[in-house]
């Protein structure tokens, strides 16, 4: 029964092991998309390459429908997978800050540490800001501390806020995935063909 | 004097945009399909929820980092600061023995192997044409910043809440990931000098 870690089959040196060798698979496959180049990111947000979306959208319905099958087979007990908690307004405001964040600088987190290790320059220049950001972030906590906790909604998922079974909005995710992709590829032709 | 007249030609000769390919960087061998590329991390990720109970990240293993540090430099400002403390434990652990920090330095070996393999690893800076090297130093330094505070806030970043939260269905990650895409394309018109 998975996950193999919560049920005691093995122990926390383990995992530290599992960790990195799932890092490796993760880093191998940014590269593979090209994620560790910034130009390659911000084109998702200019129109002319869309594969942020494609990727990340290929990976989440992947890993969904993965969770979905293995949970009705009764391998898998998701109440065990972690689920980071909902804080609505701060992580709103947090994704807005990200997403600004992103186009600003041309990485998230994950794909900067894949470009610093590819060699890119700006990746390190950018992985220390965030370092540099963190630092700042954690002198002002305690003055926003109230509001990174307000809009406290616990671990809750789609289908139980909308009260609607699961199994719909995987199918739900799936269609605008699909549906997705399609519009995605027309916008690349569109904008590749005007400028 | 000549600095428009080098635009003019950017502008108008078209090899410039090999950029509608994937692959921007006109790079040693080309990217992977997205839908490949996507269907492996889709594969790790579920190899993670399978494994240990969790799903992939990235911004918390800098909050352990940072945590690390400043306790080196001044251990009573890092034990009194609320933030740095959850990243601290209690003291039996080292800060640096956490899941995620193990899952980037994977990142950093997976990365490393496949940009050599393709013959990408090269020590560059990624920009458009338009902006010098300084200035996109400069943006990614200041872009780093805004990336911290929006992974705080948001409890992870693209990795933590976009991807693990999006394939668990979490509703914080889904109105995060929306708001990640709107943030990004309110600002993409005034940050274009930097990348075309």
């Amino acid at each position: 029964m998975a996950p193999f870690y919560k049920y005691g089959f093995f122990g926390d040196e383990m995992s530290l092991v599992l960790a990195f060798v799932l890092g490796t698979g993760f880093g191998f496959f940014l590269e593979r998309a090209g994620f560790g180049s910034a130009r390659k990111l911000a084109a998702q947000f200019y129109l002319y390459d869309m594969s942020v979306f494609k990727v990340m959208f290929t990976a989440i319905v992947t890993a969904m429908l993965g969770v979905t099958y293995l949970g009705w087979l009764g391998w898998l007990d998701l109440s065990l997978v972690y689920l980071v908690p909902t804080h609505l307004v701060p992580q709103i405001v947090g994704g807005l800050v990200l997403g600004v964040g992103f186009v600003v600088g041309g990485y998230c987190p994950g794909t900067s540490v894949a470009s610093l290790a590819t060699g890119r320059v700006d990746g390190f220049v950018y992985a220390f800001g965030i370092g540099a950001g963190t630092l700042v972030y954690a002198e002002v906590f305690p003055w926003i501390k109230g509001f990174v906790n307000s809009s406290e909604m616990g671990q809750v998922t789609l289908p139980e806020v909308f009260d609607l079974p699961w199994g719909l909005l995987v199918f739900a995710v799936v269609v605008i995935a699909v549906a997705g992709f399609s519009a995605a590829t027309l916008i690349e032709r569109r904008s590749g063909e005007k400028s | 004097m000549a600095a428009p007249i080098i635009l003019e030609v950017n502008d108008v000769s078209s090899d410039h945009r090999p950029a509608v390919m994937p692959g921007s960087g006109r790079p040693a061998s080309p990217y992977w399909n997205p839908y490949l590329a996507g269907l492996g991390l889709g594969l790790v990720l579920l190899a993670a929820f399978v494994l240990v109970g969790r799903g992939l990240g990235a911004s918390g293993a800098f909050s352990s980092t940072v945590a690390w540090l400043v306790h080196l430099v001044a251990p009573a400002h890092a034990q009194s600061n609320e933030y740095l403390q959850g990243y601290l434990g209690d003291g039996t652990t080292h800060p640096l023995k956490a899941w995620l920090v193990f899952e980037v330095l994977g990142v950093m070996a997976g990365a490393l192997f496949s940009g050599l393999l393709a013959g990408r690893a090269r020590i560059m800076v990624e920009k458009g044409p338009r902006v010098s090297t300084a200035v996109r130093l400069l943006c990614a330094f200041a872009g780093g910043i805004l990336m911290a505070f929006g992974a705080h806030l948001a409890r992870g970043c693209t990795s933590g809440q976009a991807l693990t939260g999006g394939a668990l269905l979490n509703l914080g990650s889904w109105a995060f990931m929306l708001m990640v895409f709107v943030g990004g394309y309110s600002v993409a018109w005034f940050m274009s000098w930097q990348w075309r």
